[in-house]
């Protein structure tokens, strides 16, 4: 096998890694589209950390976190509904940043790259960022695990009984843009985030607690990743897209599986 | 962000848990709560009335510290715990997570006592259902054990028996009734249910925003402003109102004398 199709193994495996729980949560507290939001903005970030000079993964992180503010900030305003909000941010970010990458001069980029992702242009500097992002992201997971998930099921409950809420959800926000910025390379700005969804869906059926959820959601992205690279591999097909299509299937089987018919405990 | 910001005054004054004075707010301009002054001591029950819209919830949310008041303040016993029963939990079905998981988010406690406290409030059977399956009854049997659970000395529950069946209501608030009793927790009520809720209270508190009326139900029951609130009928039913009981039903239904029900309580510390 060559090198950069393991190397593109190890990088998509990290990223679903951590895909898995964090996917969890999004789906729980119904933030998907917060997540695709932040996502696409990251095309924004790849555009000002090219015209500043400064490491791409730096700026896409950066960005997230501002827009992250943002939102929080129009969604007290209370002028539109959150979903408008997002709707709005998310593809004027993206516009935004397709606009600016033609007013660059002098740089090729291979737009479909960023959108796509590059997984087989994957180095061992990318390796090792993705896998110091695995270490942080599961570290701070776990930590914050009791207060988040308390505060997933009825936040107001959650503060009531001191729990540190607002911590919480901003070292999550924290956690999510770390993996849009890193995991962008794997399978690009617009599919980073299926690579959360999904997996996380597709989990659902299969958990009977959060934490197995979290663990079989991870399995499922871990798979997806494999799935997808051997299947661009023999048919020379684009990476990302084709680990994307695999979750899909994943998540298909699992709805399509008859379901067990379990006496009712009461 | 939120409720960090609200001032919490921590002094000892000998029974009062919770008190508020001169609370105000405004929600996008809109004068919510207007001056309103609140006080729940230690073993007494507190009930706010109020038609829709007349500022209950957001009081609730301004004394728990969800929200910071424009003016006034917030005063709490030193060390107090309290034991928050929501109006709604917002169940998602992908979340899997069971009663017994649901009630030691908050606190960790050894599996029989869950099964105590639950089969005390009549939901026993729930123990390992998903939260997501639960009747809007059971959940809110549920959710008042996870407050219990607490050991709280404050307990407030906002629309506590909303969704539950009325032979189920009275004998819930009996049940919170007896709790106050044994325990001497402090119990801040929100209410529509007036018949039900009016019968064990001890402080009603009628709010329009501002505090309209307050003191023992039957004065206030009595009171012009409520009769003018309320109507003519509610008050009048209101002052006569007094229920017995000689036995209270479990969640299937099923009839239990309250007297055995009481003696097999361990409901508590």
């Amino acid at each position: 096998m060559e090198d950069f199709f393991i190397r593109a193994m190890l990088a998509g495996v990290g990223i679903a890694l951590v895909g898995g729980p964090l996917g969890c949560f999004l789906v729980w507290r119904r933030q998907a589209f917060f997540g695709a939001a932040l996502s696409h903005s990251a095309l924004l970030g790849v555009v000002l950390g090219l015209l500043l000079g400064i490491n791409l993964t730096v700026a896409i992180f950066v960005l997230c976190l501002l827009l992250a503010i943002l939102l929080v900030w129009l969604e007290r305003q209370r002028l539109l509904a959150s979903d408008t909000l997002l709707g709005i941010l998310a593809h004027s970010a993206l516009a935004l940043g397709l606009v600016a990458l033609a007013f660059i001069e002098g740089i090729r980029v291979d737009l479909l790259s960023y959108l796509f992702g590059d997984v087989l242009a994957v180095s061992v500097e990318d390796l090792i960022v993705i896998y110091a992002l695995v270490i942080v992201t599961i570290t701070a997971l776990t930590l914050i695990w009791r207060s988040f998930l308390s505060s997933t099921v009825n936040e107001d409950l959650a503060e009531v009984e001191g729990v540190p809420v607002t911590r919480a959800r901003l070292v999550f926000t924290l956690l999510i843009a770390g993996t849009i910025a890193v995991g962008m390379k794997i399978v690009g700005i617009l599919l980073i985030i299926s690579l959360l969804i999904i997996p996380a869906a597709a989990a659902r059926r299969l958990s009977a607690t959060p934490e197995q959820m979290a663990v079989i959601a991870a399995i499922i992205g871990v798979l997806s990743v494999v799935a997808g690279l051997f299947g661009s591999l023999r048919w020379d097909i684009p990476a990302g897209p084709a680990i994307v299509v695999a979750a899909t299937a994943c998540f298909v089987t699992i709805m399509a599986w008859p379901r067990r018919r379990t006496p009712h405990p009461r | 962000m939120r409720g960090a910001k609200t001032r919490m005054v921590t002094e000892d004054k000998g029974d009062t848990l919770i008190e508020a004075r001169g609370l105000s707010v405004r929600l996008s301009g809109r004068l919510i709560l207007d001056n309103v002054d609140l006080r729940v001591s230690r073993g007494e029950i507190v009930t706010l009335v109020g038609l829709n819209g007349s500022g209950k919830s957001t009081l609730v949310r301004t004394i728990l510290g969800l929200m910071t008041p424009d003016s006034g303040n917030v005063v709490r016993a030193p060390g107090l715990r309290i034991g928050f029963s929501p109006q709604h939990i917002d169940r998602d079905p992908t979340l899997p997570i069971t009663v017994a998981r649901f009630l030691t988010l908050g606190t960790r406690a050894p599996r029989s006592r869950l099964q105590t406290l639950l089969g005390e409030i009549g939901a026993s059977a729930v123990l390992d259902s998903p939260l997501a399956e639960l009747s809007g009854g059971e959940l809110h049997r549920v959710v008042l054990a996870r407050a219990l659970l607490r050991q709280p000395d404050l307990l407030v529950l906002d629309e506590p028996l909303a969704g539950v069946d009325v032979s189920s209501q009275s004998e819930l608030y009996r049940l919170i009734a007896d709790v106050r009793d044994r325990y001497g927790y402090g119990v801040l009520l929100v209410s529509h249910d007036l018949h039900v809720v009016m019968a064990a209270t001890d402080t009603v508190i009628c709010l329009n925003r501002h505090v309209c009326c307050t003191g023992h139900p039957r004065s206030v029951a009595q009171d012009p402003q409520f009769v003018s609130l309320f109507g003519k009928h509610v008050a009048e039913t209101l002052a006569v109102y007094t229920h017995h009981h000689d036995h209270r039903h479990d969640v299937a239904g099923e009839p239990v004398p309250v007297d055995e029900a009481k003696r097999s309580s361990s409901l508590g510390p």
